[in-house]
């Protein structure tokens, strides 16, 4: 029973990076129908940027924030860049083109800063939450930020007239457009939005698995997975299917005894092809209707 | 929660053609025209030189080009003829490369019987992981195939099978000598390369008539428009599987190939990189454009030869802003471009 319960809160506290990714996912696929294959390596590449700051001497809680509005800038500025010429573009070459930033990402982060692993601290510390508690410091932390970043989103999309419009922008982009909505624009927010959000992610995780190029590749399937399974269209679903992907991988890995520390990827191959087929819009999501 | 109330319209998810596709038949089917057959035999004439001039480095590159060339046949029958998406051909290739190691080195199999049967094993393994894909489409299929590529060096390192497959470690394969006496005239290199060629030439031609038969006009009628060609009597569901069986088959085999000419597997070999080289290979040397193959694979063997000499390290790089060119000047790669020309000229 220790051991379950132990897993469980394991499993909840990898699940909260998972959710995290999860939710740049979603906030791409709000604003473009499209899942950005890039998403890992662009958080990975702003993870490098904290790690960079952080060798300079600057503290801690000056990075994170610093961080997340390069990011933000960053995202938005691919997507004007890169993506909004090829608006139209069939669907392969949009596939493509986050092939193409995925390699580039890759290859830059591996050039700049070469492929020997780094550490990242902590900044919530190490140990555990309180003597003898089953969760550390750091775990908790993960979560807490998740939750905070899911609040901070739901507040932005209910409460503000930009969430608004980006709501409407995805929602109907043609009667948003008519009634002033600048529906290209909301689609970059987008874009700085889930890149942010993703080098949140990046900058959480990093103290747990170690810095490297190929980070982030893992933990984007299982952020596919949780974004697949609580619904494409919902935050709030990605970041309970986040939970739940963290917490399946760590039972699975812990009780079937084939699967051990191993097959632990093949399980998010297994869980992304079981919603899909099974309930393709996800725990919360809505059912995509296509007008023929 | 507001945000989740959000749906799809019918204007948000309007239409979208699944991909870049050359226009009119003989665009799609190849080497047509007087024009196409005399490149075709040059080609060959070449090709049947080169092994006896190149060093014999530049042979086996060469023969590792031909290898590359044939995946991305198949991933070109299935995403240029048949329109669906895969990020995921490395597994199949995978597949292919293991099933040469395992009956080589463990069976004690001669290579060339690991052909065919790397040929019918990724067929199935394709049919089978293409029935529950026929329900995804566009960017859901990329996605399933995304986490294929992703997984399936993880599934390759599987303790049960280690006893077969060496683990971590792999397998060595023993390079085969030609056969029939012909190892006076062609030494072990110049002998895989001929090997790779008439297998590559034999799967091209294949390709050609597939495309061109009935099967391969249902092929390019769903990929153009699923609901027509439904309506007109096509079972969709069934070729749409049969064409990534198919497809799979043509990247096995080229693993199959790979491996015998590589002489090693292991998982880290297969891993998302392989697929993403696919792919890259496809969209460069044109999407739907057979013969494009040959043009995309010697962009993947060469390039980052050149990208590494310019910079190290940087081959990635180089990769990711071609390709953003490429959509962004010539969305149907060099086939497209040399139809372009060869079109200028012909007028």
């Amino acid at each position: 029973m220790e051991l379950f319960l132990q897993q469980i809160v394991a499993g909840v506290a990898t699940g909260a990076i998972y959710a995290c990714v999860a939710l740049a996912v979603v906030m791409i696929y709000q604003a473009i129908h499209h899942l950005n294959f890039a998403q890992g390596e662009m958080a990975m590449f702003s993870t490098y940027i904290a790690w960079q700051m952080l060798q300079w001497g600057l503290p801690y809680w000056l990075v994170f924030p610093l961080v997340i509005a390069i990011s933000f800038v960053g995202g938005f500025a691919i997507e004007r860049i890169v993506f909004k010429p090829i608006e139209n573009a069939p669907v392969l070459s949009h596939i493509v083109i986050f092939i193409a930033l995925f390699a580039i990402f890759n290859s830059f982060a591996g050039f700049i800063w070469d492929f020997t692993i780094k550490s990242v601290p902590s900044p919530f510390g190490e140990g555990p939450l309180w003597a003898g508690a089953m969760i550390g410091k750091h775990q908790a932390g993960m979560i807490g930020v998740t939750l905070v970043v899911l609040a901070l989103l739901w507040g932005f999309f209910t409460f503000t007239r930009v969430g608004l419009a980006m709501r409407a922008a995805a929602v109907n982009p043609e009667s948003a457009r008519l009634v002033g909505i600048r529906v290209s624009m909301m689609t970059a927010l987008g874009w700085g939005m889930a890149s942010a959000i993703g080098a949140v992610a990046g900058m959480l995780i990093a103290p747990v698995v170690f810095l490297e190029p190929n980070m982030m590749l893992s933990i984007l399937l299982y952020g596919f997975a949780g974004a697949v399974l609580g619904g494409l269209t919902s935050p709030l679903g990605a970041v309970i299917g986040g939970f739940i992907v963290g917490v399946v991988e760590n039972l699975a890995g812990t009780y079937i005894p084939v699967i051990g520390g191993e097959l632990k990827l093949p399980i998010a191959l297994f869980l992304i092809v079981a919603v899909l087929l099974v309930k393709p819009a996800g725990l919360l999501g809505r059912r995509v209707v296509q007008r023929v | 929660m507001a945000m989740s109330d959000e749906t799809m319209t019918g204007a948000a998810a309007g239409p979208k053609k699944a991909a870049p596709v050359p226009k009119g038949r003989a665009a799609a089917t190849g080497t047509n025209s007087a024009l196409g057959q005399g490149v075709f035999l040059a080609l060959l004439a070449v090709a049947v030189v080169l092994p006896f001039v190149l060093s014999g480095f530049k042979v086996f590159q060469m023969t590792q080009l031909m290898v590359y060339a044939i995946a991305i046949l198949g991933l070109n029958l299935l995403t240029g003829i048949n329109g669906q998406f895969s990020l995921g051909h490395g597994a199949f290739y995978a597949v292919g490369a293991y099933t040469a190691a395992i009956m080589m080195e463990n069976l004690g199999i001669g290579y060339g019987w690991t052909l065919p049967v790397a040929g019918i094993l990724c067929f199935v393994v394709g049919f089978l992981f293409g029935l529950p894909a026929l329900r995804l489409e566009g960017i859901y299929l990329a996605l399933a195939t995304f986490a294929l590529a992703v997984a399936t060096p993880q599934f390759l390192k599987l303790t049960p099978f280690e006893e077969y497959t060496g683990g971590v470690q792999g397998i060595v394969i023993i390079k085969p000598d030609a056969p029939f006496g012909l190892d006076a005239v062609l030494n072990a290199d110049q002998w895989l390369y001929f090997f790779t060629l008439v297998v590559g030439l034999f799967l091209y031609w294949l390709a050609r008539n597939l495309v061109r038969s009935r099967t391969g006009r249902a092929l390019m009628a769903i990929r153009d428009n699923p609901i027509a060609a439904r309506s007109m009597g096509v079972n969709t569901s069934v070729y749409k599987a049969t064409a990534f069986g198919i497809s799979a088959m043509f990247t096995g085999v080229a693993g199959c190939l790979g491996a015998i000419v590589i002489q090693f597997v292991a998982p880290d070999s297969f891993t998302f990189a392989l697929s993403v080289l696919i792919l890259v290979g496809l969209v460069i040397g044109g999407v739907g454009w057979l013969p494009g193959a040959l043009l995309g694979a010697a962009f993947v063997v060469f390039i980052p030869n050149v990208a590494e000499e310019i910079s190290k390290g940087l081959a990635g790089a180089f990769y990711g802003f071609f390709l953003i060119a490429v959509i962004y000047l010539a969305p149907q790669g060099a086939g497209g471009l040399l139809r372009a020309l060869a079109a200028k000229l012909s007028r």
